[in-house]
């Protein structure tokens, strides 16, 4: 029955665009997901915010997990994210590392002293060259770094109260379970 | 008050369609000629409240009535009327407005040249039709109305994107949807013969022409397109394999296919079944590319607002239009091959390459289309596939074709000569090495560029060796009948847009500069002396405009004006400057100043020459002409059909056959 | 030249709230509003961007390299042609990558290497993409099948049958 062959691969195109239609309704259609998860992290030296002659080093942050969390003062999804970290910051369990992405450090610092600073430490990279490193391409992006310093869940987005329940706050109590 | 008589014309609009659609359907199953004729009337009710409904928000823009959301959305106080009427169909809404009312177009056209078709016939294809059109206006009246109101009423209202503010912008929809939508004509024609069985024999030479003006149209509307990105997108390009443009493509890819196993089936009576699953392909993949720019199912710039309930919608009529006749195709649809047999070497075998490496070429950017939404579904990682891909599956597919299109008008139904192609084959053979090797010397051994002539001149060449000889053969007025001088023109606008697609790619030459006023960069032999920027304006913009005066040996050739303007919300746009030529076009384009407070300094400047560019457009438009005449051809004028009145029973029990 | 702002054609009657519903939905509309407008030459024109090349082969060999490469943030246009900032942090790397010697090919893993495959307009040749790159041969092959078939026993048929004579105008068509 050749002749019923257009009609079935037809069925088929209604099926995948079905479950396109669906899928964009669960996915940002835009987002890349990362090719570093379960690798190390870029080996980044960058200088502290408050005191630029200071650096932090991807090695000197060995040893327990940390999240980094990449925003600038430009962007519009961060100040919609910054109160959740001002609330939450704390409750995530893991020192968070403020990655501060092409930005002045004025504006910066402005920003942060305006609406809070939830981080623990923050980091800049004004040009951009180490984020390209870590694969981002949007602020806000978040990077959960474990002890060994692999990189083992990103967030592309804003992190909110959902995200930060079923998909961060697992990630770390997986990670603390692996632990010897 | 109007904008809701907009809304109430376009709900009559639906109920006459539901009439048109459903009454003479049932009238031709049954044999009842009241409900058939209810087909004409109904027609043309739909057709008067939709040109009411797309006057009225025509009206609605000219007058600035912001109280209309669709209005406001995409106008304003300083835009000026052309591009007001412009954003009628300037987003999701009214461009499904302009669908139907083109759908309506050419219904009315069929409504009123069927005259002299048996009645039973133009019942079903006008009952199709009108099932069509139920889709499209119920999409409209209950999900993307035009004319929801926005109250209160904003003093003034956004603006059409300014990417939208040109001629070629304004022109490309009407265009592109003339040939989308018409492909709906040959598939109801192909509906209404399956349904009928195929009683008439000649519903292939009915539905010839109608196939041919509608794949003219798309091609000019993919010209258009084309040009337009090339002119307003920036940077050059003029084709970029994006989904939407993908989307128009296959359509015509499809359709070009059509037009030839058309050809086959009228003349030779074969090919009776691929012929309808064509045009039923045809139509589907207008469908489909409707579907693709509203849902959001692909990232594409020239996606509409995308709403899964709308998304949904279409993906639901798509199936059953779609599903509906391509199960009635396998019930249908001829199971015994017909027509008269035909050798090997035979125009038949070629049109059947031909039909086999279109239609791939669709499947192909089908697949190349959809893959990254098959990579979510089936979990395979994102993947992108862009022109890289296309690009070299389509030449590689499109080879065959080139290699067999001068010897088209030289064969000969059934059974064919060798000894003439062979002929053809070395003069075309010939004049194309000649001019290759000419080509080599001057491009200084370019493979691209002696790719390009070769094929060109063989294609091209090929097409007036048989020019030449019905001219030479053949006594005046009976030299090149419609039919055939389309198929030569378009032949020919073959030749000129392969010379135009790899001379370009070969030879254009693009190169970012940083520039002071004063100083000269060079490509291509030319030299581009920068004159510096200043300021200008215009309707609803403020810009920078800078003057570029090219020089070659010495003497002025053009003086340039790129600009790069700032609209009344805030949107900034580079229109490139652009002096034509008919062997190379140059491109200026205004960057940014190189210190952000010295706009009298230095200037970065992106400078190309883009030789035969403007072949690629040229070789389209010839092949849409082509599509026209060959639909002139007075063959294709039917006369009035005598002795077609059958008694009702005889109907019913044909009709049921 | 600070990073694209983001308050250009914010306008009372589109930023609609009850159109938005969630940040994640809002954000790529958003994006995707800012890039048609960066597509169509936004204020800070980056595309155009005159770098220090060696000689006129190296820039041929760097504009063909980032017209295969995808931009990120404006998913429909490729690295040469974006005007992001990423778009152009990238163009940079490229370019440092070509004058630290690299070759095509390391570029595009450097970049697949933080990127994914997504960078890459050309799919790479994997058993993920086997279906898009044979498909269309598949197809081609199954057609021209028919298209054998066909022709044979159209022809065998035109065997036992008599040459068809031209029209009476010795026009064939």
């Amino acid at each position: 029955m050749s002749r019923l062959l257009p009609f079935f691969g037809f069925l088929l195109l209604v099926l995948l665009f079905g479950f396109g239609i669906w899928w964009n309704t669960q996915h940002d259609q835009r987002e890349v997901p990362s090719p570093l998860i379960n690798k190390p992290a870029p080996a980044f030296v960058l200088p502290k915010l408050d005191d630029p002659a200071q650096t932090v080093s991807r090695d000197a942050l060995l040893g327990k997990p940390y999240l980094i969390n990449v925003f600038a003062s430009w962007c519009i999804a961060c100040g919609e994210e910054h109160p959740v970290l001002m609330t939450q910051g704390k409750s995530i369990g893991v020192p968070l590392v403020g990655y501060n992405y092409k930005d002045a450090t004025d504006d910066a610092k402005d920003w942060l002293s305006k609406h809070g600073n939830p981080y623990d430490m923050v980091i800049v990279d004004r040009e951009g060259r180490t984020a390209i490193d870590f694969g981002v391409y949007g602020a806000p992006e978040s990077f959960l770094v474990d002890g060994k310093g692999v990189i083992r869940y990103k967030r592309i987005g804003p992190l909110t109260p959902e995200v930060i329940e079923k998909e961060l706050k697992p990630a770390i109590a997986a990670l603390s379970k692996e632990a010897p | 008050m109007t904008p809701e008589l907009g809304q109430l014309a376009l709900i009559l609009a639906l109920l006459l369609a539901l009439a048109q659609g459903v009454l003479p359907l049932i009238g031709a199953w049954n044999g009842s000629r009241a409900l058939m004729s209810v087909a004409r009337p109904a027609a043309a009710g739909q057709a008067v409240f939709v040109a009411l409904a797309f006057g009225l928000l025509t009206w609605a823009f000219l007058s600035f009535d912001f109280s209309v959301q669709y209005v406001a959305d995409n106008s304003n106080l300083a835009l000026p009327w052309y591009y007001r009427v412009a954003a009628v169909w300037g987003a999701h809404e009214g461009s499904l407005l302009l669908w139907i009312f083109i759908l309506n177009l050419w219904t009315l056209a069929l409504a009123t040249l069927s005259r002299n078709l048996p009645e039973l016939f133009v019942a079903r294809v006008l009952g199709v039709l009108g099932l069509v059109a139920v889709g499209f206006l119920a999409f409209i009246v209950f999900t993307s109305n035009p004319f929801a109101r926005l109250l209160p009423m904003p003093p003034d209202g956004g603006d059409l994107n300014p990417v939208l503010q040109d001629p070629g912008m304004t022109f490309h929809p009407p265009v592109l949807y003339m040939g989308y939508v018409g492909f709906s004509v040959a598939f109801a024609f192909s509906i209404a013969a399956l349904l009928g069985g195929e009683l008439e024999q000649a519903w292939v030479r009915w539905a010839r022409p109608w196939t041919n003006v509608a794949w003219g149209f798309l091609t000019a509307g993919i010209v258009a397109g084309s040009w337009w990105a090339y002119a307003e997108l920036g940077w050059g390009g003029w084709w970029f394999w994006d989904p939407v443009e993908n989307a128009s493509f296959m359509p015509w890819l499809v359709g070009a296919a059509l037009i030839h196993a058309q050809a086959v089936t009228e003349k030779r009576g074969g090919l009776r079944a691929w012929t309808i699953l064509l045009s039923i392909f045809a139509f589907s993949l207008s469908l489909l590319g409707t579907f693709l720019v509203r849902s959001g199912v692909l990232t594409s710039v020239h996606a509409f607002a995308s709403d899964p309930r709308r998304g949904l919608f279409i993906l639901c009529f798509l199936a059953v239009v779609v599903g509906g006749s391509l199960l009635l195709y396998a019930l249908r649809a001829p199971k015994v091959a017909g027509g008269k047999p035909f050798a090997v070497v035979s125009r038949e075998t070629a049109i059947l390459i031909g039909n086999l490496m279109l239609t791939v070429a669709a499947a192909m950017v089908l697949l190349g289309t959809l893959f990254p939404l098959l990579g979510d579904a089936l979990n395979l990682g994102k993947i992108s596939v862009g022109p890289p891909y296309f690009g070299f599956l389509f030449t590689l597919l499109m080879i065959p074709i080139v290699v067999l299109l001068p010897f088209g008008p030289y064969l000969r139904w059934g059974k064919s000569d060798v000894p003439v192609l062979k002929k053809v084959m070395w003069r075309a053979g010939l004049a194309a090495i000649a001019c290759a090797i000419i080509a080599a010397f001057v491009t200084s051994g370019e493979s691209k560029a002696i790719a390009g002539t070769a094929a060109a001149v063989w294609c091209g060449f090929g097409t007036l060796l048989y020019v030449v000889k019905r001219w030479r053969e053949m006594p005046a007025g009976r030299r090149y009948p419609a039919e055939m001088a389309g198929m030569l023109l378009a032949h020919f606008g073959v030749g000129v847009f392969l010379a135009g697609v790899l001379l370009t790619n070969a030879l254009s030459v693009e190169r970012d500069v940083r520039v002071a006023p004063g100083e000269t960069q060079s490509i291509g032999g030319y030299d581009f002396r920068f004159d510096g920027v200043h300021h200008t304006q215009g309707p609803n913009w403020q810009g920078d405009q800078g003057t570029v005066t090219v020089l070659r040996h010495g003497s002025e050739v053009a003086v340039m004006h790129p600009q790069k303007r700032t609209y009344l919300r805030g949107q900034v746009q580079t229109e490139s400057a652009i002096d034509p030529g008919l062997f190379r076009d140059l491109y200026v384009a205004l960057g940014e100043p190189m210190d952000a407070k010295q706009p009298e300094g230095a200037w970065a400047l992106r400078l190309y020459d883009k030789p035969f560019i403007r072949w690629v457009w040229v070789g389209g438009l010839l092949m849409m002409l082509g599509g026209f005449f060959a639909a002139a051809d007075r063959r294709f004028r039917t006369k009035r059909v005598a002795a077609t009145e059958m008694p009702p029973a005889t109907v019913l029990q044909e009709s049921r056959a | 030249m600070s990073p694209r702002s983001s308050s250009v054609g914010a306008h009372p009657v589109r930023d609609n709230p009850t159109k938005r519903q969630t940040w994640g939905r809002a954000q790529g509309a958003l994006l995707q509003m800012l890039c048609l407008l960066l597509f169509t030459g936004l204020a800070f024109a980056q595309a155009i961007d005159p770098l220090p090349f060696k000689d006129h082969a190296q820039e041929v060999r760097f504009q063909s390299l980032t017209r295969e490469l995808r931009c990120l943030v404006c998913q429909n246009e490729n690295l040469a042609d974006s005007n992001a900032d990423l778009a152009r942090d990238l163009r940079h790397e490229v370019f440092d990558l070509m004058q630290q010697g690299k070759s095509d090919d390391e570029i595009k893993q450097y970049l697949v290497d933080r990127y994914s495959d997504f960078v890459l307009y050309d799919p790479p040749m994997k058993a993920s993409t086997m279906l898009l790159w044979f498909g269309p041969f598949l197809i081609l092959l199954a057609g021209a099948a028919v298209v054998v078939v066909t022709v044979r026993r159209r022809g065998r048929a035109a065997a036992a049958v008599a040459n068809d004579k031209p029209t009476d105008e010795g026009d064939d068509w």
